[in-house]
């Protein structure tokens, strides 16, 4: 594929990713920081936070599977998980941690439980995504392009 | 887009106006042409001590700030690191209370000289919510110690509070900043500590 193509298709994939919810506007911040001397910025970030939230992820599966459940500590688990989504402007996740946590106030088991299963469900479609971006980024730089971020309309 | 929008009170609206201007037009123009911009940013970024004068395409000067940033979470770290080396900072992170408190020379072992990181460090920048010691506890053990007190601190939380923010403020942080963080916020707080110092 030439380098045009794969900007357009940089561009198009990014867009669809901000308007089904994906992505926030906070993405695009980390997008901004990324220039030539920092070519890195956002695959760094990224990674980071898949190691978090796999590890939150545990053990907060881990967490639920207890005869008698700690909920502050499930709270918790879920509150340092809304952080690290919400600064990358992983949206989807954000939003599950928000309904997972007045669950977490209720005491719900069952609710935390269903909870869980949509951060992971919506964590998993967000990291192949995000994955598939920075490979095509990867690309287009390989090939010795730049990202085309002045397309993306803020 | 660059919403400049500097809350807080300003002596000097004209002075404030140039300040934001110079960051805005300094980060708008590193970001979008992803040419670095000959502009001396202050090299030693990783090393050397003291403030360095530098100047911005507006041809007036800012200080390279030492700021030390404390957060727990890994990602916010790198953000924040990020962002403050955007700006022409220079950058420490820690990653608890107890650390920080520890570079600034404030660790368990007494000591009775002044730290070289102390003298260094122009601004910390802490998040409120950390396992442990939290931002307020960390705000509070700087306020009440001789030697830190008049480091400017900033705290920063995801939660908006209005409590919360008041008893920060009221123990002496310079600002408070909700997460999470954007260029625009940085810009918003060298316009503060500018208006501040002078």
């Amino acid at each position: 594929m030439e380098v045009v193509q794969m900007q357009r298709a940089w561009v198009e994939y990014t867009k669809s990713l901000f308007r089904e919810g994906f992505l926030d506007a906070q993405f695009q911040q980390l997008q901004l920081l990324q220039d030539e001397s920092n070519p890195d910025f956002v695959a760094e970030v990224v990674s980071l936070f898949f190691e978090d939230s796999e590890r939150l992820l545990s053990d907060l599966t881990f967490a639920l599977e207890q005869q008698s459940v700690d909920f502050k500590k499930v709270d918790a688990h879920v509150h340092q998980l809304k952080g690290s989504s919400s600064s990358i402007g992983a949206q989807r996740v954000k939003n599950d941690c928000i309904a997972f946590r007045s669950f977490c106030e209720e005491q719900n088991v069952e609710g935390c439980q269903r909870c869980l299963q949509q951060v992971k469900q919506d964590y998993s479609l967000v990291k192949s995504k995000l994955e598939a971006l920075i490979r095509l980024e990867q690309q287009i730089v390989a090939a010795g392009g730049s990202i085309p971020m002045e397309e993306l309309s803020f | 887009m660059f919403h400049i929008h500097c809350a807080g009170l300003c002596s000097s609206a004209s002075v404030l106006v140039i300040c934001c201007k110079q960051s805005f037009y300094y980060s708008f123009s590193y970001s979008y042409t992803g040419l670095p911009l000959a502009l001396p940013r202050g090299e030693n970024m990783d090393g050397g001590g003291g403030s360095r004068e530098n100047v911005t395409a507006g041809g007036a000067y800012t200080e390279e700030l030492h700021v030390l940033a404390v957060d727990d979470s890994l990602v916010d770290r790198k953000l924040v690191e990020r962002l403050l080396k955007n700006s022409s900072c220079k950058v420490t992170t820690a990653e608890n209370g107890l650390r920080a408190l520890e570079y600034l020379g404030l660790g368990d072992e007494k000591r009775t000289s002044l730290e070289d990181n102390v003298s260094k460090v122009n601004l910390i920048i802490t998040d409120y919510c950390m396992p442990g010691m939290t931002g307020y506890e960390l705000l509070k053990k700087i306020k009440e110690s001789s030697i830190l007190k008049e480091i400017p601190v900033v705290i920063m939380s995801s939660e908006n509070i209005p409590t919360r923010i008041n008893k920060c403020l009221e123990e002496g942080a310079q600002m408070f900043m909700l997460k999470p963080l954007k260029q625009s916020d940085v810009v918003k707080l060298r316009c503060n500590l500018m208006n501040c110092r002078s």
